[in-house]
């Protein structure tokens, strides 16, 4: 076994020399010479003194890790040197031994799914988790990246457990979260209206939506605790929409043929999040969880190659802060601001998520983006962020465009009113593709519809990129019914359309009035305007069963890792996955790591790993500040999204990727060269924040694209124009390719994101057979 | 369009501020008033001055982030909605247009329009809350019915944003509403009436001791809240509150 330590070079024995004399300080590598079986030891001069008194022989033992104690008035110095030096020789060992290398890899991305059949795979690792006694909980603490539906549950349910909690979120307050806009519901097995749902149908809806590119056991198991969501979300005060009886309402959601959807009214992402809010606050009112608002997470700190602490910044004083705990959880949300516009929040970032990357977690699937077939279009060039149209409309509403190209000049120029064109003048375009699913196939599917109609010159607004979402079919749907309900005969037209609207409003009120806000036209009269647009991103973070990342005690969840949805999420089960990892997933499955951190001890600060991260933070910030140049942060944003929605948008080809991957490092570049911040580091600065964040994503940029390029088939939101169905009955369609393709990609940070590697985690598919998704 | 606008600059939470004057133009009817404020800051930037700072982020109306008082009013011109719902054609070409940070003691600037309102969150801490701890066994979720409108009332009351509209505008810059809106949510359902009593009277007493003014039903809350929470809720406090207080004697 090799060995690698410090030890000061005595020239003679020890007890000749004075406390205060001083002496190298060198690196000894000791290891087991195979051939004379006897261990050898040598010892290299680091250029590094300090006087006997100062020297810690039991560094490694101490949680501060200090070699030179502090009584040496360089002690910070001297120690950084050391570790800088044994850094690069582990670094060099590894390069040199291929073998060695190959093997940390592959063990490195162990996905650890227990044995045993898929349905008690769960139950029997939960059964076989090393458990922490609540005495020792008491001396854990655990940091958490962000509050919402992921972070917000698992800090609460980490607190009700008795583990210290350190919680950040970048808002003012936990609540403001980006979970808080989700809109549409959440999706459990429940069957309350016994059409057939089970937790087998939900998994294998949730692993076919995804084009088969996620992990059987993890699916699984999300669709096995599902159903306790909603039962802990209604215990906790979550006015969830009820029917007249009292009992829960569902609807369904695009992808399937059941009604499994909770929801409270349009804003079901507020309400949950409130409620794991709620729960925060319990904890937070007991001391179980520190709350850091207004902080960002700017590094991990990763000590003896475990994840000990993060370093962040006070985001009203500028403080750079350093924080420890005996394990990190990550939980900072999505990344489809990579875009520029998208549905997410104007702060929601890469930046903790590509931290950890860049300090050794794997990223997954990077390429796999699902863009949201029903937003408000874009308005003009000064359009900040774009707004969802709840996927739920799609319920009730029909999407249509012209049949005529005729018609679509004549609206464009404002001649005629969409309402004035007749049903036969009219293409469902949905209807007409997919008669089994209608307006209910998946997103990828229903936005790459919307695509080839306006590609083919029908989109309806004057920017051209837009269909129609029609409400007046299921308006007097359901103003017919309550009209019989109500005992009406022979109801007017009017009454009809009043009665419909009134159910409409209770059903939508709040997307309706949000869209007559954004537009300026009532969508009761005429159909809303709608154009896909960057929602949610599947890829994230690598992460094993116990949701653990390729660093040691770094911890992944929600959007923010790539663990479920594959390559196309199913409306309605981010919020679910969201949940079932803070509350029913990671509380247990962190307890296997931490029930080993039970003789740690409290973990200081003050350490070389912690001061060197600091360091590097400041530093980092300072160039950025120093550059001086012409651009604002807005300016990279804006001419990074445009390249990514060009070349790695809704459709990719090999040269469009090769010709982003080409771009993106010219803006980066440019960036360094031309950003322009004003101000300091230590004062609140939202201009430094910006900046920060989109340097980031023009890292991050790349390697999607790159990934974009690797994948070279179609599967869920990827669609690569290589790949396509050439005949039969699917023609025109994506065409998905197993023999080739049926794996993740996880990629490993090696100094620039053109240089990461590859590694791939193979599925296996045991219980859901794969087959080309078909809506028809 | 092209406005004048007069903003509320203040570099810190110690230091003074003033109002300062600036010309936006060429802004179109359709952007955002928010975009409308990027476009300016991005001018400013060019000129190497500091962009103004104010909070935001979900820019639809939902996380509650977003809080300016424009031209003397909470969110701006128009109704039931947050600062960044206000688009520019409520506003006319040439127009000046005031903007400065909600103004209540319990709420200290930090910079320019920013404000500090986690005294909002210190209130929820001290009960807005149904002690239920995380477990694979909670009952059924549809064990329980509950009335479609009570459930109904709940949820409208539970749309709080906490965005502190309400504050900003009222004279006394009292936090019932948005204190109000919470205890009835959970005083409407039947999992919230065990702890309904001290839920209420803690409640009240960490916002008092926020330093919110009192109540003295004047309504301009009801009136500004971009999620239209009812006066009703704050009856149903009142309520809670005297039942709370007589059995707590
Ligand atoms: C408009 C919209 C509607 C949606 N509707 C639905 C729906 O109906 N159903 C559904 O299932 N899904 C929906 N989704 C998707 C779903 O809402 C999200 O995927 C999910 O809420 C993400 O939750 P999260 O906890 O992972 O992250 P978020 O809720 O995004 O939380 C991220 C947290 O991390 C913090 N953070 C980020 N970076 C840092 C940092 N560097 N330092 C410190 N803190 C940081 C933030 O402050 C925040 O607290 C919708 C999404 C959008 C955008
Ligand atoms: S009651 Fe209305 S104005 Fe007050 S915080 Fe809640 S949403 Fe804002
Ligand atoms: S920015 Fe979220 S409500 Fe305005």
């Amino acid at each position: 076994m090799k060995k690698i330590t410090f030890a000061l070079n005595y020239r003679k024995p020890k007890l000749d020399y004075n406390p205060t004399d001083q002496i190298e300080i060198c690196i000894r590598f000791s290891h087991l010479d195979k051939k004379t079986n006897a261990h050898k030891i040598k010892n290299i001069s680091c250029g590094v003194k300090c006087m006997l008194k100062d020297w810690n022989n039991d560094w490694h033992k101490n949680p501060e890790r200090l070699p030179v104690l502090k009584t040496d008035p360089d002690y910070s110095k001297k120690n950084k040197k050391l570790f800088d030096i044994r850094k690069k020789i582990l670094i060099n060992q590894f390069k040199k031994s291929d073998d060695l290398e190959k093997n940390i890899r592959s063990s490195k991305l162990d996905p650890k799914i227990p044995k045993g059949p898929m349905n008690q795979k769960w139950t029997n690792h939960k059964n076989s988790i090393n458990l922490v006694n609540p005495a020792n909980k008491r001396n854990i603490d655990v940091i958490v990246v962000g509050t919402g539906l992921a972070g917000g549950s698992a800090s609460a349910s980490l607190a009700e457990l008795g583990y210290n909690v350190k919680a950040f979120c970048y808002q003012d307050s936990p609540r403001r979260a980006h979970s808080i806009a989700a809109q549409g519901g959440i999706n459990a097995a429940k069957n309350y209206q016994n059409d057939g749902d089970s937790i087998y149908r939900l998994f294998y809806d949730t692993v076919k939506g995804g084009d088969y590119r996620s992990r059987e056991a993890n699916v699984y198991r999300l669709a096995e605790v599902s159903g306790n969501i909603i039962d802990q979300c209604v215990a906790q005060g979550v006015p969830f929409a009820r029917e007249y009886g009292g009992l829960l309402d569902n609807r369904s959601f695009g992808g399937v043929l059941v009604s499994r959807t909770f929801y409270a009214k349009g804003q079901t992402g507020q309400q949950l999040l409130l409620g794991a809010y709620s729960a925060m606050n319990r904890q937070i009112a007991k001391g179980k969880i520190q709350m850091y608002n207004r902080h960002e997470m700017l590094d991990l700190v990763v000590i003896d190659g475990k994840a000990r602490g993060i370093i962040a910044r006070n985001l009203e004083t500028g403080e750079i802060q350093k924080h420890s705990a005996h394990a990190v959880v990550i939980a900072s949300g999505g990344y489809g601001n990579v875009f520029y516009l998208s549905t997410n929040a104007m702060g929601s970032n890469v930046t903790a998520s590509w931290k950890i990357h860049k300090k050794g977690a794997f990223f997954a699937n990077p390429c796999f983006t699902q863009i949201h077939p029903t937003c408000i279009p874009r308005s003009g060039d000064h359009q900040s962020k774009l707004t969802l149209m709840s996927e739920s409309l799609r319920n009730d509403g029909r999407i249509w465009v012209p049949k005529n190209i005729d018609d679509v000049e004549k609206i464009r120029s404002g001649k005629l009113k969409p309402t004035e064109i007749k049903e036969q003048d009219r293409d469902y375009y949905l209807e007409r593709r997919y008669p089994a699913f209608g307006n209910l196939v998946p997103r990828d599917v229903a936005s790459r519809a919307a695509k080839e109609r306006i590609d083919a010159g029908f989109g309806v607004n004057n920017t051209g990129e837009a269909v129609y979402l029609d409400y007046s079919t299921a308006i007097k749907r359901y103003g017919k019914e309550k009209a019989l309900l109500l005992g009406i005969k022979d109801p007017s037209e009017n009454e009809i359309v009043k009665l419909g609207e009134e159910i409409v409003e209770t059903k939508y009120g709040n997307l309706f009035q949000m869209y007559e806000k954004i537009v300026d036209e009532n969508p009761y009269k005429t159909p809303m305007m709608i154009y896909p647009a960057v929602h949610y991103t599947m890829g994230g973070v690598w992460v094993d069963y116990n949701l653990m990342t390729t660093i040691p005690g770094c911890y992944c969840i929600g959007e923010a890792n790539f663990s479920d949805h594959g390559a196309n999420r199913l409306g309605a089960s981010a919020l679910m996955q969201g949940l079932a990892d803070g509350y029913f997933v990671l509380p247990y499955t962190i307890g296997e790591y931490l029930s080993n951190e039970i003789r740690t001890g409290p973990i200081s600060v003050e350490s070389v790993e912690f001061d060197e991260s600091k360091s590097l933070v400041e530093k980092k910030l300072q160039n950025i500040l120093e550059v001086q140049g012409k651009k604002p942060a807005d300016y990279f944003h804006i001419k990074l999204g445009k390249i990514m929605w060009e070349y790695v948008g809704m459709s990719r080809n090999e040269k469009g990727l090769k010709t982003a991957i080409k771009e993106i490092k010219k803006l980066r570049d440019l960036f360094w060269q031309e950003i322009f911040v004003p101000g300091n580091m230590y004062s609140m600065n939202k201009e430094l924040e910006k900046a920060a964040r989109v340097l980031d994503f023009l890292e991050l940029g790349e390697l999607f694209a790159i990934d974009a390029l690797d994948r070279n088939e179609s599967c869920g939101g990827h669609y690569r124009e290589e790949s396509v169905e050439k005949d039969g009955p699917q023609k025109g369609e994506a065409k998905r390719d197993d023999v080739n393709y049926s794996y993740v990609s996880a990629w490993e940070y090696n100094g620039d994101p053109s240089k990461a590697v590859l590694h791939k985690e193979k599925l296996e598919f045991t219980e859901v057979e794969l087959k080309q998704r078909s809506y028809k | 369009m092209d406005l004048t606008l007069k903003v509320w600059r203040q570099k810190n939470r110690n230091e003074k501020g003033k109002m300062e004057t600036y010309q936006v133009n060429d802004i179109s009817t359709d952007s955002s008033f928010l975009e409308m404020l990027d476009i300016l800051n991005n001018d400013l930037l060019e000129e190497g001055q500091e962009p103004i700072a104010f909070d935001h982020d979900c820019r639809e109306g939902i996380c509650g982030m977003c809080s300016l008082y424009i031209n003397g009013k909470a969110h701006g011109p128009d109704s039931r909605i947050t600062t960044c719902q206000l688009h520019m054609r409520k506003f006319k070409d040439g127009e000046t247009i005031y903007v400065e940070p909600w103004r209540a003691k319990a709420f200290p600037i930090i910079k320019d329009l920013v404000v500090d309102r986690s005294a909002f969150d210190r209130i929820q801490q001290a009960g807005g809350y149904i002690s239920v701890n995380t477990s694979g066994n909670t009952q059924d979720a549809n064990l329980t019915p509950i009335p479609k409108d009570d459930a109904d009332k709940s949820f409208d009351a539970a749309t709080c944003i906490g965005c502190a509209a309400c504050v900003a505008t009222c004279k006394n810059s009292s936090a019932m509403l948005f204190v109000s809106a919470k205890v009835s949510q959970l005083s409407l359902l039947p999992q919230g009436r065990v702890e309904a009593k001290e839920r209420v009277l803690n409640m009240v007493k960490q916002m008092d001791k926020e330093g919110f003014g009192n109540c003295s039903n004047t309504g301009a809350c009801e009136v500004e809240c971009p999620k239209g929470i009812s006066l009703e809720n704050i009856a149903i406090l009142n309520r809670e509150f005297l039942k709370g207080s007589i059995t707590n004697n």
